[in-house]
């Protein structure tokens, strides 16, 4: 009896379609969010991740509606990434249905936000995604903005301790350097922030190999996300799944219940 | 006015009432969500959500004569369901907070002794003794989002526990309550499955 390592599929959203490339098996439409949430949900995701990647205000309103949708009918945790930047949009998107929302941008520019969130919504509700690079800092590692485009400026490591101590209920840990690589996850990464962190902690950024999802686990993560492989149908959940479970980690199984 | 079939969720301004609302439809209930006294009395159901801290969750509770209802009901036997820290609440008190918490089960919550917290995810839930709302579920897996829970209830309880570090009490029924420490309703099929037997004990 212990807890099961979660497999998190992210979708990026846009104006209320899914944006990135993607073949899947029995989808009848390939940009729709909330066809694809339910397919994964269906398929043993243990959460579901939307990253809003909308620059307009209009388009946000198309993703609180893609939240909306997807809440009546998907019911596992569901967290929205991507443009967060005060209290209030918070609220939005969880009224909306969203369970978590991650920052990465705002937190950076104004590390406040952090407490201010926490406070009103509790730590649970926010995940602090990290977007880390191999660099000249103290750590060998540093945060980056705008996709990985841009420094912030800052050590990794010490953003990270920094920021916990106001409270955060999750880090989203995405290795720039190997985002899209499907070359494997950064397990030093993984390694050094779980030396220094006890929040849960969610690898990603180059999952590839079915090994490399076990890999993580054993350097540290609690949970594993992961896009490109659902997307383009090189893995299914379910075969993740058997591969953990295969190198004796405990995953969730579908239900018994299922028959009714 | 006459009993009505339909249940409430008690807003008290703590959480996302939504999500549960819309897995109580589901399930087919007919749901109002409420932070008046006389409709949450008058409910056949009471749904008592919750998240955040227990000390604000307590304050806010009494804010709206939620711990009256709370108590009135257990009294007069109508069914309340609590979810997370509202299963907290009804706890004589907290590790978390210094406030005191409504002591309908005696034991107090503890934070659960692991070394990465909260705990969150996906955890098994074992029967002690029979409940209600998990008839037919054997072994399955619901979803926690937590950092506190109690260690052990004492007295006419009947309990499930997990483990997270340690045993904990995943699950508890007393009279007309039932109260679960995961989230039903982000706990997907399984989940849904325990929210249709609470319907049934309405």
């Amino acid at each position: 009896m212990s807890l099961a390592t979660r497999i998190i599929p992210c979708l990026d959203v846009a104006n209320g379609r899914v944006v990135k490339g993607i073949k899947f098996i029995d989808l009848k439409d390939a940009g729709d969010p909330v066809e694809m949430a339910a397919i994964y949900a269906s398929e043993g995701a243990d959460e579901i991740t939307f990253l809003d990647i909308t620059a307009s205000a209009e388009g946000r309103g198309t993703t609180l509606d893609v939240l909306r949708r997807t809440a009546e009918q998907v019911f596992i945790p569901l967290t929205v990434g991507g443009g967060i930047s005060s209290a209030e949009d918070v609220n939005q998107l969880l009224r909306a249905g969203a369970d978590k929302i991650s920052i990465n941008t705002a937190a950076i520019r104004n590390p406040e936000l952090i407490s201010e969130i926490v406070d009103r919504f509790g730590t649970q509700v926010l995940v602090l995604s990290v977007d880390a690079r191999r660099a000249r800092t103290k750590s060998g590692f540093e945060v980056t903005t705008h996709g990985g485009r841009e420094s912030a400026g800052l050590d990794a490591l010490d953003w990270i301790e920094s920021a916990t101590s106001r409270g955060v209920g999750e880090i989203l840990l995405n290795s720039m350097d190997r985002d899209g690589t499907r070359s494997g996850y950064d397990l030093e990464m993984i390694r050094r922030v779980r030396d220094i962190c006890d929040t849960p902690l969610i690898a990603s950024g180059g999952a590839g190999d079915i090994k490399d999802f076990a890999r993580a686990l054993a350097d540290g993560a609690d949970a594993l996300l992961a896009a490109s492989v659902f997307h383009f149908g090189i893995y299914r959940i379910s075969q993740i799944k058997d591969a953990l479970k295969g190198a004796g980690y405990v995953v969730r199984e579908s239900s018994k219940l299922g028959k009714n | 006015m006459k009993e009505r079939n339909a249940i409430s969720i008690l807003d008290y301004g703590s959480g996302n009432i939504r999500s549960a609302q819309r897995a109580l439809e589901r399930v087919g209930l007919e749901v109002e969500v409420t932070s008046d006294f006389e409709r949450a009395w008058e409910s056949s159901g009471l749904v008592v959500p919750g998240v955040g801290a227990f000390g604000s969750c307590m304050n806010q509770l009494r804010a709206v004569r939620g711990d009256e209802v709370i108590r009135a009901r257990f009294k007069s036997d109508r069914p309340i369901l609590g979810i997370c820290v509202g299963m907290q609440v009804l706890f004589a008190g907290s590790e978390e907070s210094n406030e005191e918490g409504l002591a309908i089960l005696p034991n107090k919550v503890n934070k659960l002794a692991a070394p990465i917290l909260p705990h969150i995810g996906w955890n098994e839930v074992t029967e002690i003794a029979q409940l209600r709302i998990l008839k037919g579920i054997n072994a399955e897996r619901f979803y926690f989002v937590h950092s506190y829970a109690a260690r052990e209830v004492t007295g006419d309880a009947k309990s499930a526990i997990s483990n997270y570090g340690e045993d904990f009490i995943a699950a508890v029924e007393l009279g007309p309550i039932s109260a679960v420490q995961f989230h039903p309703e982000k706990s997907g099929d399984v989940g849904l499955q325990l929210l249709k037997n609470w319907a049934e004990v309405l």
